[in-house]
């Protein structure tokens, strides 16, 4: 700052007082300008972002009808109800096994992308990134058809091998299953490009130097590849956990939250309970219960940004 | 780990050339199979949305070979295209999306501008606060955001829930964070030497912006684009909550509460319906497809 102003002072101006006043205009004017132009940017965070994320908890302090205070009486009341224990344990059994299969995919498949030629990439990368450019709500739609119990594909296919019908979407534990399935082939492509993108910035003379030791391709992805791409697996994991954990356009669309609430997730059962139930302040207790694990795993990608904001 | 090499390495010695090279083809042919086998997992879907799209409502109930079309049609593709409902929602997106990435753009420029160049009080707090503005989901948002505006519809007589525009106000705040970031990004790369330059000779920091910073950062401003119209366009749950006639309705929405009548499935116009809202993404993706990762990966390499 000083030294940009600075200059245009010496610049703009030859005699000492010229440049004195014409340097004190410049820092007038440029913090004026600096206000206005972030000034949008904090109106709208502020109104439309950090507002409602306090009037939520101004909400969730009231009774169905929003006449009365009733202070943690939402909190007791979902505590007490089964549903909610059960939505609580499908949100962390669908985030975390979601999260980790997409991990593990991504890793795998940016491995095999990145062993093939390198023209030959681009086609591999631009099919492989499909699911990901694809409207959830869309793409979900054609998973729901899939599944389909009657006509379904999947069954019809399987039917050859003698695996008899599967209710994808009707027995609780396929249902979780598909959902996560679903879930897995839209997120997977987001850490394989991830993934992709640091192991090129891997120097190849690491892994020739391993080669040269004599390690094998685990030791030279136990030794080499993973502790290079540490920083970007922490980071894209949690930023990962985030989304998931908040989902909803999945499970909305291929089970409502179905059958007997068994793949509710907190998102589907805030919108179910808040919007669909009309009873806006327990919904927006169900979406709080979000907060604590977002704000574990923002914490930590913020501490991970910061300090590779230090080291550039 | 280096005993674990002399063992190794000894006797295979005189081979290694051989078995490397051996190694490397083998290891070639197992990630194109591997590869091939994600890519068909990957393509699944859409293809069987493609595949679908083009049979009769007869066929499809028929129960044959659904991976087979044996009477191709484009009847669902005519029906959709000519329907008013079905245009009304295309158009609505359409409005949704290029309003929002503008009013994105307008916002995020100039801001990603002043918190990378000019230091302020407060201005790394506030590009703290941005970042962690885009970490905050849609989910947790939705329910206080539609009473808010229940409430200022009840105070003031304007009536924003139930109209399409109301989107406007909305969807910027899962755009313009992001936006911001990747953009401060871009311009936080931009030599000093540049800016400078170009006050000396005289700029005010509205030209260095547009005449230098702009051009420069276009790569940047591309993928920041691309990522608002496609997030825009996909949004579903914030449409779900705050619109509900069918003339308000956006593509996603309106695919899913019109063509779904109670438990009739119309299979055909569905997929053909979903297709068709997957094409302007996958077209764009098509096109710019190095901007697309490019924007992808700012998110979390830049900064």
């Amino acid at each position: 700052m000083a030294d940009v102003a600075f200059q245009q002072g010496r610049v703009a101006g030859i005699g000492s007082k010229r440049k004195r006043s014409s340097l004190r205009a410049a820092l007038k004017r440029k913090s004026a300008a600096a206000f206005l132009m972030t000034l949008p940017l904090i109106l709208l965070i502020s109104i439309l972002v950090l507002y409602p994320a306090f009037y939520s908890l101004h909400l969730a302090t009231l009774n169905k009808s929003m006449s009365r205070f009733v202070g943690l009486g939402n909190f007791e009341f979902l505590f007490k109800r089964e549903t909610f224990w059960l939505v609580v344990r499908q949100s962390c059994i669908f985030a975390i096994s979601a999260v980790i299969f997409k991990a593990l995919i991504g890793f795998i498949v940016a491995h095999f992308v990145h062993n093939v030629p390198a023209k030959g990439q681009r086609k591999w990368r631009g099919m492989l990134l499909v699911p990901w450019v694809i409207p959830p709500a869309m793409s979900t739609l054609a998973w729901l058809w899939l599944f389909d119990p009657s006509y379904s594909a999947f069954n019809y296919t399987l039917s050859f091998f003698g695996i008899g019908p599967i209710a994808w979407t009707g027995d609780p534990d396929w249902a979780r299953f598909s959902v996560i399935l679903v879930n897995v082939w839209y997120g997977a492509p987001f850490f394989m490009i991830m993934y992709l993108a640091s192991l090129k910035s891997v120097p190849e003379q690491l892994y020739e130097a391993a080669a040269i030791d004599g390690a094998n391709w685990w030791q030279r992805i136990w030794y080499v590849t993973l502790p290079m791409m540490r920083n970007i697996i922490a980071i894209t994991t949690l930023f990962s956990l985030i989304v998931t954990f908040a989902n909803f356009d999945i499970v909305r669309i291929l089970t409502a939250g179905g059958p007997l609430d068994h793949t509710h997730i907190f998102a589907t059962w805030a919108f179910r309970v808040g919007i669909e139930g009309s009873d806006i302040p327990l919904g927006a207790s169900v979406s709080l219960f979000m907060v604590p694990i977002l704000a574990i795993a923002a914490i930590f990608i913020l501490r991970d940004v910061n300090k590779r904001g230090n080291e550039a | 780990m280096s005993t674990m090499t002399v063992d190794k390495g000894a006797p295979t010695r005189k081979v290694k050339y051989g078995s490397m090279s051996r190694d490397r083809a083998w290891a070639l042919r197992w990630s194109y199979f591997f590869l091939t086998l994600f890519a068909i997992f990957s393509l699944v879907p859409p293809i069987y949305m493609l595949i679908t799209s083009l049979k009769s409502s007869a066929e499809i109930s028929a129960a044959t070979n659904p991976w087979w079309v044996f009477h191709p049609t484009l009847s669902n593709y005519i029906e959709l295209l000519t329907s008013n409902q079905f245009l009304t929602f295309f158009r609505n997106s359409a409005f949704v999306s290029i309003f929002v990435v503008t009013i994105t753009m307008l916002i995020s420029v100039p801001a990603a501008f002043a918190l990378a160049r000019m230091r302020f009080w407060g201005s790394a707090t506030l590009a703290t606060g941005v970042f962690l503005t885009y970490l905050i989901p849609d989910s947790l948002l939705f329910i206080p955001l539609f009473k808010m505006f229940a409430v200022i519809g009840d105070w003031t007589g304007i009536q924003l829930i139930n109209r399409w525009y109301v989107l406007l106000f909305i969807y910027p705040t899962l755009t313009v964070p992001f936006c911001t970031w990747i953009m401060m990004g871009y311009f936080a790369s931009i030599p000093k030497e540049l800016d400078e330059a170009a006050i000396i000779d005289g700029a005010s920091w509205f030209q260095t912006l547009t005449r230098i910073f702009i051009p420069v950062a276009l790569p940047g401003l591309i993928a920041a684009t691309i990522f608002a119209f496609t997030v825009s366009w996909a949004q579903f749950l914030y449409p779900l909550v705050f619109t509900t006639s069918t003339d308000q309705l956006v593509l996603p929405v309106g695919i899913i509460t019109t063509l779904i009548k109670g438990d009739v499935f119309n299979w055909g116009q569905i997929m053909t319906g979903a297709l068709l809202g997957a094409a302007p993404p996958l077209i764009i993706y098509a096109f710019l497809m190095d901007y697309y990762i490019a924007g992808l990966t700012a998110g979390a390499t830049k900064g």
